[in-house]
């Protein structure tokens, strides 16, 4: 029931409007610190002690300079917190507003991932053009799903011993990779990775080359199936395990696996680490993290350490990349000022910074970025990490399972379908078989 | 008259409610309402969210029924997850119960004085978070530098691959299982064998039953329930075992250790397939739960006769 006297006419509602938006319009704007709103932010919690503070530090001062209230959770990849991070926000539709995904995780998530084209696309133009290996996985379908990260991104190319090297296979590591020049890498290829791993086998320090199913047995593996030009599934999505290049890849691998450390087939991601620390192997596949440790844990060791590119084959010098990215939740309530975050991280000074504080374990993806003092100035022995970030780009940086479309990707790669058929078949199971065994695990792979 | 009428239909049910919450039921079910709130919210819930998921295809966008599991009786890998998961469970279940029988003997005869001593000492496999004395185990078995290959090594043997062989792999996880496991079996029998009046040993004797007699006509039929609960809540929570063989072997070599729960989550969630991973961790509810009902059935049936 309508009260008499208290109705209120079209002429009062305007006038009222108008007065309170006049007031509203005049009066003084205070800006508050945080008046940009708020921020969450979920990052790979580094493995090199100190590694987080420089990103947290670039990350303060864009936030105080941009008024915006900003809380970093530094998330541990360690029993796959961040892989279940992930899961959890994707299925809560809540979380961070910037997450960091590794590898094939952007794609898995891309209907659930904001399009960062407009930062990306700046960004390489401004830094140089990213890698083959950055655009497979962050871009689907045109769209840019992360930023390619500097923090996390890495190399699993060979770090060998010079001496044993040297001494076993009358191979000069530091002559084909000189610190500071460019590679004269002619004849570094997979013959003369197989003379020089029969010779350290012979003599006592074999090649520690994991044959497990954790990443860096799948990669390392990936990158000698690349270079055979062997795919097992092609870029359409159809299986092509039975192929020349896959049998040719199975037949060098089954040459080469005995030839490891003997109980390769049972490695995990520590295991190649310790067994370059223990002083026992002549070269091993990593970033330059296991170095790290001999330098604290065995200086003597990581004096003759000397990272460098992967052997040549058929197909040519493919390095394994592991890239990261920071995406942005579409269901993100802040998105301009994550995107305006991400660009501050990945302009060069930031990109530095990160490389420094990780001792040159971080690559950034941009090619005019790899070529930091950084990786010249470490030591010992000076330059052992030159040739690390592939400056001079004599490698096709890569990942196992690609050129597969992603969801299938992310399952031979999960699953180390590649590491599982060199076992199989090293272990004396005919090749055929093997191969059929693969099929089958593919066509698995294919639902929808 | 109609005065008290009134007031009478107002008291009578203020009495009811008055009489309901004093009732001993009423108070045991709010006394339990927390406790039946968390399992709801930490249990069921992603219970029924997990059945969900399993319904859904591998995008999450569409309901295919049953359609996960028909893929996943197609799949040769399953078949040997379910094979291993069965495996692994039943034997350690067994072992538990017989190592958890002889060392609760062993105990009950220890004089009371030390008991307390030796029941601590051996239940610290049990009270130390699994992932931790997994971790102790995996630097004994590992590959290169095993502490129990190096002591082989002092008496000339060639080292064991612990996790690199199918079969030492698979021997590996059980060993750690049972070493966990136990501990729990002994102290639930230890509680069983206490409660066994000691008038029935003294009777059996009078009458000339010699030891294994007694095992087998008073303390195993006095103890029948309490090992048939154990068994029973052992096969389950050791069907779910997670932490032991990913942080062992993560179901290598060859995929020939995974369990249930270690193969779900490589195909939920390293794999991208959480319908999938979702599939594979329910596919032993339903036995379970046919399990569970005629075990606890029984349980309380004999429980009913006594």
């Amino acid at each position: 029931m309508k009260r008499p006297g208290k109705k209120t006419t079209r002429r009062q509602f305007l006038g009222t409007t108008a007065a309170v938006s006049a007031a509203a319009l005049t009066a003084p704007y205070i800006r508050t610190a945080h008046a940009a709103g708020k921020l969450t932010v979920g990052l790979w919690d580094h493995w090199v002690p100190g590694a987080n503070d420089a990103t947290r530090t670039l990350i303060e001062e864009w936030a105080a300079r941009e008024k915006v209230e900003v809380s970093i959770d530094f998330i541990t990849s360690q029993g796959r917190k961040i892989l279940l991070t992930q899961a959890a926000e994707a299925q809560a539709r809540s979380g961070h507003d910037i997450l960091a995904f590794s590898t094939w995780y952007p794609a898995q998530y891309a209907e659930q991932l904001e399009p960062l084209n407009d930062v990306v696309e700046p960004l390489i133009a401004q830094n140089g053009a990213v890698n083959g290996t950055v655009e497979y996985l962050g871009k689907v379908d045109g769209k840019w799903l992360g930023v390619p990260a500097t923090v996390g991104s890495q190399m699993k190319g060979p770090c060998s011993r010079i001496d044993l090297l040297k001494k076993h296979a009358d191979i000069d590591i530091q002559a084909i990779y000189p610190a500071g020049a460019e590679p004269n890498d002619k004849d570094w290829n997979l013959d003369t990775f197989m003379r020089a791993a029969k010779a350290c086998h012979a003599g006592g320090n074999p090649f520690g080359i994991g044959l497990g199913v954790t990443s860096d047995s799948v990669d390392s593996v990936g990158a000698f199936f690349h270079a055979f030009g062997a795919k097992l599934v092609d870029e359409k999505g159809d299986i092509a395990v039975k192929s020349d290049q896959v049998r040719a890849a199975m037949a060098y691998m089954k040459e080469l696996g005995p030839l490891l450390a003997p109980d390769a087939p049972a490695w995990d991601d520590a295991s190649n680490n310790k067994w370059l620390v223990s002083g026992r192997g002549a070269m091993i596949m990593n970033p330059p993290s296991a170095w790290a440790v001999a330098k604290r844990d065995a200086p003597q060791i990581a004096e003759q350490c000397w990272s460098h590119g992967f052997p040549s084959g058929p197909a040519g010098r493919f390095g394994p990349f592991l890239p990261y990215f920071w995406g942005v939740w579409n269901f993100s309530s802040n998105k301009s000022a994550a995107k305006s975050l991400l660009t501050h991280l990945s302009q060069e000074s930031s990109a530095y910074k990160m490389v420094e504080a990780s001792g040159g374990y971080d690559i950034p993806a941009f090619a005019n970025l790899t070529k930091f003092d950084t990786w010249s100035k470490v030591e010992p022995p000076m330059g052992t990490l030159f040739h690390y970030p592939d400056p001079y780009h004599h490698q096709v940086l890569s990942i196992a399972a690609a050129p597969a479309p992603h969801k299938i990707a992310v399952q031979i790669y999960a699953q180390g379908v590649m590491p599982k058929m060199v076992v199989r078949h090293m272990q004396g199971e005919d090749i055929e078989r093997t191969l059929s065994w693969a099929e089958s695990e593919l066509e698995g792979f294919m639902r929808t | 008259m109609s005065q008290t009428a009134q007031a009478s239909s107002v008291a009578v049910p203020r009495r009811t409610m008055r009489q309901w919450l004093k009732r001993p039921s009423t108070i045991a079910f709010l006394m339990t309402l927390p406790l039946i709130l968390l399992i709801g919210l930490l249990v069921l819930y992603p219970a029924g969210y997990a059945i969900h998921l399993a319904t859904l295809n591998k995008g999450m966008t569409r309901f295919v029924g049953f359609g996960n599991f028909e893929f996943l009786f197609g799949r040769e890998t399953f078949w040997m997850v379910v094979k291993q998961s069965c495996i692994f469970a039943i034997t350690a279940v067994v072992f538990k119960a017989i190592i958890g029988f002889v060392v609760a003997h062993f105990v009950h005869n220890i004089p009371s004085k030390g008991q307390r001593k030796w029941r601590g000492m051996l239940l610290v496999p049990w009270v130390i978070p699994p992932a931790m004395s997994t971790l102790a185990w995996l630097w004994l078995f590992d590959p290169s530098y095993s502490a129990f290959n190096w002591v082989l090594a002092q008496f000339g043997a060639d080292p064991v691959p612990w996790t690199g062989d199918a079969y030492w792999a698979r021997f590996s996880v059980i060993l750690v299982n049972i070493w966990i496991g136990s501990p729990f079996f002994m102290i639930m029998y230890l509680a069983a064998l206490k409660s066994v009046p000691d008038q029935l040993y003294e009777a059996a004797l009078i009458d000339g039953a010699n030891w294994w007699q007694r095992i087998w006509y008073i303390t195993l039929p006095m103890m029948r329930n309490i090992i048939a609960i154990t068994a029973l809540f052992s096969l389950i929570v050791t069907f779910a075992n997670f932490d032991i063989v990913r942080i062992l072997t993560a179901g290598g070599p060859l995929d020939l250790t995974h369990v249930f729960a270690t193969w779900s989550f490589l195909v939920g969630i390293e794999s991208g397939d959480i319908p999938l991973g979702a599939s594979v961790s329910l596919f032993m509810m339903p036995f379970l739960a046919i399990a569970a009902v005629i075990i606890l059935r029984d349980v309380v049936k004999r429980g009913s006769q006594a």
